[in-house]
């Protein structure tokens, strides 16, 4: 099972590359698309900002690459964070910015609910889940790792497929297809993390 | 809902002055890697690390030690120490650090703060300010490990940090650090009221009861050396006092 880690130069990369070795995948970082030849898996890392992370993607050929994977190989994808946001098609963060068009949905700031609810939203918070594979064995309201200030609204509630209780309901899973994306942190949400990792691969 | 962070801050001093070459670098690593291992395999909600050694050394962050910490690490890590330079933090995220605390570099070179807030997100750049209290009640924040004043108000330095780009202030008591007689919950109570990012209460803890002072005077997450270094505590006893206080944790999956 060989995982492809897309190295776009913004990921927290190692921490992916471990954690997916440690779930029994064999890590692949590479920096380019042609890799997607030899995978199974594609993870779509990320910690920034919106706007760059997309130059980046560009740059080096991934867009196109990434929708074509997904598309015409039904290679499943996941997105982590900022790789989730990345699935949408645009984005005002900072600048309005077309994404990767995965998913239909926008990209907003947090706004607390009250004065109490701080952003970014960083720490463990609970994930609520409509079952699916992704959770398999996971109890709805297991506790992951966030941290973000903006979060993903999707066009279509049939996308939600996890809402987690901050400023509101923050979606905190989406997906479509093969293509799924988290907004928290498996590769850093330890043994709950590594389950969900490991239904990824198991897909 | 969001829970209380409960962090074990892990303090590196002269790291560099044992370590030998290449091969031999787990001699250097070696009590933190096992502190590493121990708080992974208890499941702590983070991690900090915190070379303290590097600024007064004029040195910055070991790269090499950070990712070898890292590759046992499961849960969200801050590095901190001697970080004065976008590159480094890039080369620490690839590394396998979450989150990068700033400090000194922060008076030096505000910009710093802004340019990597905007290159990693707000939610990477934990900003640390370190202060005493005078006599006089005045506050004050110091620069290269406690070493030198700065003039600057530590609220008011929490704010401009905020401005600049923070996602999160790591505001430590000088005087109080080491002492486990409780945190500092008046300035807790003020730089949180201040700003709108976590703030993580620092500098001593003593007892889970201290904890439970901070989390009510508005900390996001606390963390603590001493009491996990030299008492019988533990972060997992001291999410136990909390819940028990009704403060949110978080709770451990076991699948």
């Amino acid at each position: 099972m060989t995982v492809l880690i897309v190295d776009y130069g913004m990921g927290n990369i190692a921490s992916a590359r471990r954690a997916i070795e440690e779930c029994g995948g064999r890590a692949l970082v590479s920096d380019d698309p042609a890799a997607i030849k030899v995978a199974d898996r594609i993870v779509v890392p990320g910690v920034g900002a919106f706007p760059q992370a997309m130059a980046r993607l560009r740059e080096a050929s991934w867009v196109d690459a990434l929708r074509a994977a997904v598309h015409d190989d039904g290679l499943p994808l996941l997105g982590i964070c900022l790789g989730m946001q990345l699935l949408t098609d645009e984005s005002d963060e900072v600048s309005k910015t077309q994404g990767l068009g995965l998913i239909p949905g926008r990209i907003e700031r947090i706004v607390p609910a009250d004065a109490a609810e701080r952003v970014p939203h960083v720490g463990w918070n609970e994930v609520c889940h409509r079952g699916g594979a992704l959770f398999d064995g996971i109890p709805s309201g297991a506790d992951f790792y966030f941290v973000h200030s903006f979060r993903f609204v999707p066009a279509s509630e049939d996308a939600i497929l996890a809402t987690t209780p901050y400023a509101g309901k923050t979606v905190s899973a989406v997906g479509a297809g093969r293509v799924a994306g988290v907004q928290f942190h498996p590769e850093k949400s330890s043994r709950a993390g590594f389950r969900l990792l490991k239904n990824f691969l198991a897909l | 809902m969001l829970k209380t962070r409960v962090i074990p801050t892990l303090l590196m001093r002269e790291v560099n002055l044992v370590k030998g070459p290449a091969f031999d670098s787990w001699r250097a690593v070696g009590a933190p890697m096992q502190s590493v291992k121990v708080f992974n395999r208890r499941d702590v909600d983070e991690m900090v690390l915190l070379d303290i050694a590097a600024t007064p050394a004029g040195r910055g962050p070991d790269i090499d030690m950070v990712a070898t910490l890292a590759q046992e690490c499961f849960v969200p890590l801050t590095v901190g120490g001697g970080i004065t330079k976008l590159d480094q933090i890039r080369q620490l995220l690839l590394a396998g650090a979450d989150k990068m605390s700033i400090n000194s570099a922060a008076y030096s070179d505000p910009g710093l703060v802004t340019a990597a807030s905007d290159a990693y997100g707000a939610q990477c750049i934990v900003a640390a300010i370190d202060y005493r209290t005078h006599a006089d009640g005045r506050r004050e924040c110091y620069t290269r490990c406690g070493t030198e004043g700065t003039g600057r108000d530590p609220v008011e330095w929490a704010k401009e940090l905020e401005r600049l780009g923070a996602g999160e202030i790591q505001a430590t008591s000088i005087e109080r650090d080491s002492l486990m007689e409780g945190y500092d919950l008046r300035t807790i109570t003020d730089i949180a009221a201040a700003v709108s990012i976590p703030v993580i209460a620092s500098g001593g803890a003593g007892n889970y009861l201290h904890m439970e002072e901070a989390v009510r005077a508005g900390a996001s997450a606390v963390s603590a050396a001493s009491i996990y270094l030299f008492t019988q505590a533990t972060p997992l006893e001291a999410k136990a006092h909390l819940a028990a206080a009704g403060i949110p944790v978080r709770s451990h999956f076991h699948g």
